[in-house]
């Protein structure tokens, strides 16, 4: 579970410094009056939406730290047995970094008004991350025929589970992705555009950094990492 | 922080906000069922919520009959006694008590007490209610699925939830609990966002966070930790649908069943109880963080006094947050982890004691040289007093490792949580219906039918729960279909037992009396007008009652004041609204 | 004012429900009265901090209650008061915590001439065995379990030769001595309880987990499983009887034909 300790005590460390700076001290029975007196006490001026996304990756990040935590505990046991990692997953990753760098082009572009490149970039990198999508489908098919089964070993049930559920966050930023690029085409207001082609973008690099993390775990990179964090659990 | 009173500032016109950017409904389905107003959809929860609470409440009686009387009603044999604990419990906990607070209480009252128009992703929050009602319509299904419900009881610990020898662990019963739970948890995340952001970039002008009413900061609390506990349930729920459908072994070890090797290997049953308690302590505070902001609101209004204490109030709501997520394995002391996990536990527990007797102390503190108004909600808030500091007392026993060794797993176990997060938070909740009835209605709920409820609710309750922790000092185990026949529980308890189970179908049969006041008041109750409690919170300070879609009209409220401004020296009535503009300079900020 | 009452009966009823209700606690019968110990410790500070509170609250509401006129006082905080009460918290916390953290470590330190003796619990009976004349328990492995071996031994282990097994039968211990329960089940969770011993574990199927005591007391007495193992969980019951060192070789020795290897023996 140290795993999700750390995450949420990393969450704690952004909380603590965000209210240190909401005069959490100070007397409010003492402070009547408007706000102008209390600077950087007001919402702050992002948009709505962006503040929520952060929330949202917050909930993903506990999700994926709490599997994670899950399987550091679950292959500290006997019966592990690590799956060799299928090659496919090196042109796969590329294509995922493919995809954010696509993205992150696509953000700078709008911020430039630059409509054309902006709707380019979406498409690339929707198109980077279908075929992501594909070729993890295909790594499951490899092993599925080189007989690691879902059911044989834990370590074969938790790539399946792990890289399935990154691959649905993925399929639901690309229903995201499709209506940016709808808007983008239909050329609406560019401000709507623009802040729709950066909340893909931030989502799609936090799912490229939980796919690292992921990548890097499965492949037993971090296994060391992993058994030392078991060894302070237990 | 320097003390020096700030001088009145000048008066910020109001800003004229048009309400345009809400979706405003045109049908009469768009308005009242799949609506996007956040006081919609809060009714929706509440009511939604109160039925399952109903379905709860008579299985509890179920069950209480078994143990009073056993033998006597033969349909309760021990399948239906083990479906009947497990589905009163999740159903109270999580769709009952967590919708209440966080999608009833918290729908409604966020947007109104930061005095926002709506909840800043009303299309979500929409979604969020219809996903909750689904997770209710598959949790019931269960009821009439072959095999019937699970009987796992509320932990669902494996290897048991899912073998042949546990009510529905081979049949639907499991399953269906399972993916509502999920259902459940990704709808709440929907709703969870929306209370988080819109403490966040919804409030007011001149809304800071140290003048939000200590309900905003409880349920604002709360949610936060739910966005972050609830994933660890959705874990566990994960694998072990994937162990009980597709044969995995996350947490299912080499097992004989019924005499019959399985297939299963090396799954380890502790690591869904880390997940699931990873998720269920938080999951403690979750309920009892809103109950605590809210207690504190019903209490300072209704003694005309200011929260004794708001800062102190505010940091023990975010230590005992924080704390929460570091003592999840105290409920595991004798579960066969590694004992000396016992040590940090224990002490972290026992530690988040402080920060939550300080409240308690608070509160008192309140009450003490105030103008007390012995109205219903008063009279519940003091009510949870009594309740919640009995269920937290006893909490040392249990949290205190080598205490909860005897007594884990035994009626004193069920006892203790009944009054921490069962009796004390539903006492809240019927205090807070029946202060904030008049705002959602017009009308006062009816007064003496409310004395009624509350007297058989608070002594009622008591009784049941108050006797039964002796029961789990003689060692009466809990989640024992038949308690018979053992040498070392005397006669006299089973006596007991029986008159707990009495007094409950009392306590029970009452609330029948709390619903038709609900309904019966609609169109009958006294007229409430707009602050009818004289409160100085945003919600009560609407141009109309019941607010409409958009709450304030054209104009957004500016904020000048705290939420507690009771009886300020200087001022003509006993309450300024936390819209007031400052008042002559000579009181502006009358230090204590 | 009723509430006042309400109060007060609620305070001093629940302290007059501690003192003369009959229901108390089973004699115990093993060393762990230090956990009474820090029980009665815990029940004395908290019941005294519960009528404290409980009482002044119901003074509170008597004497402030609503009169016309009366404005309540203006006191947004008391710092001094506040952090006193903290302080005061505190100390009664560490006052129950510090005597459980010490009791705790005894109850997790096993002392060196305990003997094991392990529990195996399945759907819905306990099982026992005792090492025999070795001392020691010979190796396990759920995958072994037959309808002739149900627990699950290893063949090839000499030391579990001798070890002997009781399947469905009563477990004794010997008066005096300490024990050290090694506890395993076979299927789902399960919890070795004695009421008389105050000490509980979990038995979790994969894993060998321990408790520790020492039987003060001579009698029979009831085991439970206090961990829902499914629906037979309340008929899942033995006993253990604790007798004197004399009573308990004699009987070890009738047991002697029970061993593993002989249990096995017809098949080889």
């Amino acid at each position: 579970m140290s795993i999700i300790i750390l995450f949420v005590g990393l969450l704690a460390l952004i909380a603590g410094w965000w209210l240190a700076r909401q005069r959490l001290a100070a007397k409010p029975w003492l402070e009547e009056g408007a706000l102008g007196e209390f600077p950087g006490t007001e919402a702050t001026a992002l948009p709505a939406v962006k503040v929520g996304l952060g929330v949202f990756l917050a909930v993903v990040g506990a999700l994926f730290a709490l599997f994670l935590s899950a399987y550091s505990m679950r292959m500290g046991l006997e019966d592990w047995r690590s799956i060799p990692t299928p090659g496919l997953l090196w042109p796969n990753t590329g294509m995922l970094i493919m995809s954010s760098i696509a993205l992150q082009w696509a953000k700078v572009s709008a911020d430039r008004d630059d409509a054309d490149v902006t709707k380019v970039c979406l498409v690339a990198g929707g198109v980077f991350a279908a075929g992501f999508l594909i070729g993890q489908l295909l790594v499951w098919r490899q092993l599925n025929a080189s007989g690691y089964f879902l059911a044989a070993n834990p370590a074969n049930a938790f790539f399946y589970l792990i890289t399935g559920l990154h691959g649905l966050h993925m399929l639901g930023g690309l229903v995201a992705l499709e209506r940016t690029i709808e808007k983008a085409w239909r050329g609406g207001a560019t401000d709507q555009v623009r802040l729709s082609v950066d909340l893909c973008a931030m989502y799609w690099h936090f799912l490229l950094l939980i796919w690292l993390i992921l990548f890097s775990l499965l492949t037993g990179w971090a296994d060391q990492f992993v058994e030392i964090c078991r060894q302070l659990l237990t | 922080m320097v003390d020096v009173p700030l001088g009145p500032a000048g008066l910020v016109p109001p800003a004229e906000v048009e309400d345009v950017e809400l979706y405003h409904p045109h049908s009469w389905v768009t308005k009242y069922v799949f609506s996007q107003d956040a006081k919609v959809i809060a009714i929706q929860y509440s009511a939604t919520a109160l039925a399952v609470g109903l379905i709860a409440l008579v299985l509890s009686w179920l069950m209480r009959l078994q143990l009073g009387f056993p033998g006597v009603f033969s349909f309760i044999d021990a399948n239906a006694y083990y479906q009947f604990i497990t589905m009163h419990g999740m159903m109270m906990v999580v769709y009952v008590l967590t919708a209440l607070f966080l999608g009833g209480f918290g729908n409604y009252l966020i947007p109104l007490m930061v005095g926002a128009r709506d909840m800043v992703f009303p299309y979500a929050n929409m979604l969020s209610f219809w996903l909750y009602l689904l997770a209710v319509l598959v949790l019931v299904a269960s009821f009439f699925a072959p095999g019937g419900p699970t009987g796992a009881g509320w932990t669902l610990y494996p290897p048991q939830a899912i073998t042949s020898g546990t009510p529905g662990g081979q049949d639907w019963g499991i399953i269906l609990m399972l993916v509502s739970l999920m259902i459940f948890i990704i709808g709440f995340t929907m709703g969870g966002l929306n209370y988080v952001v819109t403490v966040l970039q919804g409030r007011a002008r001149g809304m800071t966070l140290m003048r939000m009413p200590l309900t905003v900061w409880g349920i604002f609390t709360a949610s936060v930790m739910a966005l972050l506990a609830f994933p660890a349930l959705f874990v566990g729920a994960v694998m072990m649908l994937f162990d009980r459908v597709l044969g995995t072994s996350f947490f299912m070890p080499a097992m004989v069943e019924m005499g019959q090797q399985t297939d299963r290997n090396g799954g380890s049953p502790l690591l869904f109880q880390h997940l699931f308690w990873f998720f269920g302590h938080p999951e403690v505070y979750i309920v009892a963080l809103p109950a605590f902001g809210i207690v504190s609101d019903l209490i300072s209004t209704h003694a005309r006094r200011n929260v004794f204490g708001y800062r102190m109030m505010v940091w023990a709501i975010l230590a005992i947050g924080g704390l929460s997520f570091i003592v999840w394995a105290h409920h595991m002391y004798v579960s066969g982890m590694n004992p000396y996990f016992g040590f940090f536990f224990a002490t972290t527990t026992l530690i988040i004691a402080v920060p939550t007797a300080i409240k308690v102390y608070n509160w008192v503190l309140t009450l003490w040289r105030g103008d007390i108004h012995l109205t219903v909600p008063m009279l519940f808030a003091l009510a949870f007093i009594v309740t919640f500091l009995n269920g937290g007392l006893t909490g040392l026993f249990l949290g205190n490792v080598v205490v909860d060794v005897p007594l884990s797993d035994t009626m004193f176990v069920v006892a203790h949580f009944h009054m921490v997060m069962g009796v004390a938070p539903i006492l809240v909740i019927f205090g807070a219906i029946y202060h904030w009835y008049p705002k959602v209605t017009g009308r006062m709920l009816n007064d003496t039918l409310g004395k009624l409820h509350f007297w058989v609710t608070f002594l009622g309750a008591y009784a049941i729960f108050f006797p039964m922790h002796y029961l789990g000092l003689i060692g009466m185990p809990r989640r024992y279909h038949d308690v018979a026949d053992f040498a070392f529980i005397p006669a006299s308890a089973h006596t007991l037992n029986a008159f707990i189970t009495v007094v409950a179908l009392i306590v029970g049969a009452v609330q029948l009396v709390f619903l038709f006041n609900l309904i019966w008041s609609l169109r009958h109750g006294r007229e409430a007008g707009g602050n009818p409690w004289r409160a100085t919170t945003l919600e009560w300070q609407t141009p109309t009652t019941p607010p409409p879609h958009g709450n304030w009209g054209n104009e957004t409220p500016v904020v000048y004041r705290w939420a507690y401004d009771y009886s300020v020296p200087g001022a003509k009535e006993d309450f300024l609204p936390q819209n007031h503009p400052p008042i002559a300079p000579a009181t502006a900020g009358a230090a204590p | 004012m009723a509430i006042v009452l309400a109060l007060v009966l609620v305070a001093v009823g629940s302290v007059l429900f501690h003192l003369v209700s009959p229901w108390w606690w089973t004699p115990i019968a093993s060393n762990w009265g230090y956990i009474d110990d820090t029980l009665i410790v815990t029940f004395w500070i908290t019941g005294a901090v519960f009528v404290a509170v409980v009482l002044f609250m119901a003074y509170c509401v008597f004497r402030f209650r609503h009169k016309p006129g009366q404005r309540a006082h203006y006191e947004p905080e008391n710092k001094r008061l506040e952090w006193w009460l903290t302080v005061v918290t505190g100390v009664g916390v560490a006052a129950m915590l510090a005597p459980g953290l010490v009791v705790w470590n005894q109850f997790v330190t096993v002392p060196e001439d305990a003997t094991d003796v392990e529990i195996v619990g399945q759907q819905w009976q306990w099982s026992y065995r005792l090492p025999g004349p070795d001392g020691r328990l010979g190796k396990s492995d759920t995958r072994n379990i037959t309808p002739e071996n149900p627990l699950g031994l290893s063949k090839d282990d000499p030391n579990a030769q001798d070890d002997v097994v009781i399947e469905g039968a009563e477990l004794r211990l010997p008066l005096g001595k300490p024990v050290k329960a090694l506890l395993r089940s076979i299927d789902v969770l399960h919890d070795f309880y004695v009421p008389e011993f105050r000490a509980k574990m979990d038995l979790v199927p994969g894993q060998i987990s321990y408790f520790w005591l020492t039987p003060t007391r001579t009698g029979t007495f009831e085991v439970l499983c206090a961990e829902l193992c499914g629906v037979g969980h309340p008929q899942m019951r033995g006993t253990v009887v604790v007798e004197t060192e004399v009573a308990y070789q004699n009987w070890l020795k009738e047991q002697s034909q029970r061993t593993f290897a002989r249990l096995n023996a017809p098949e080889k």
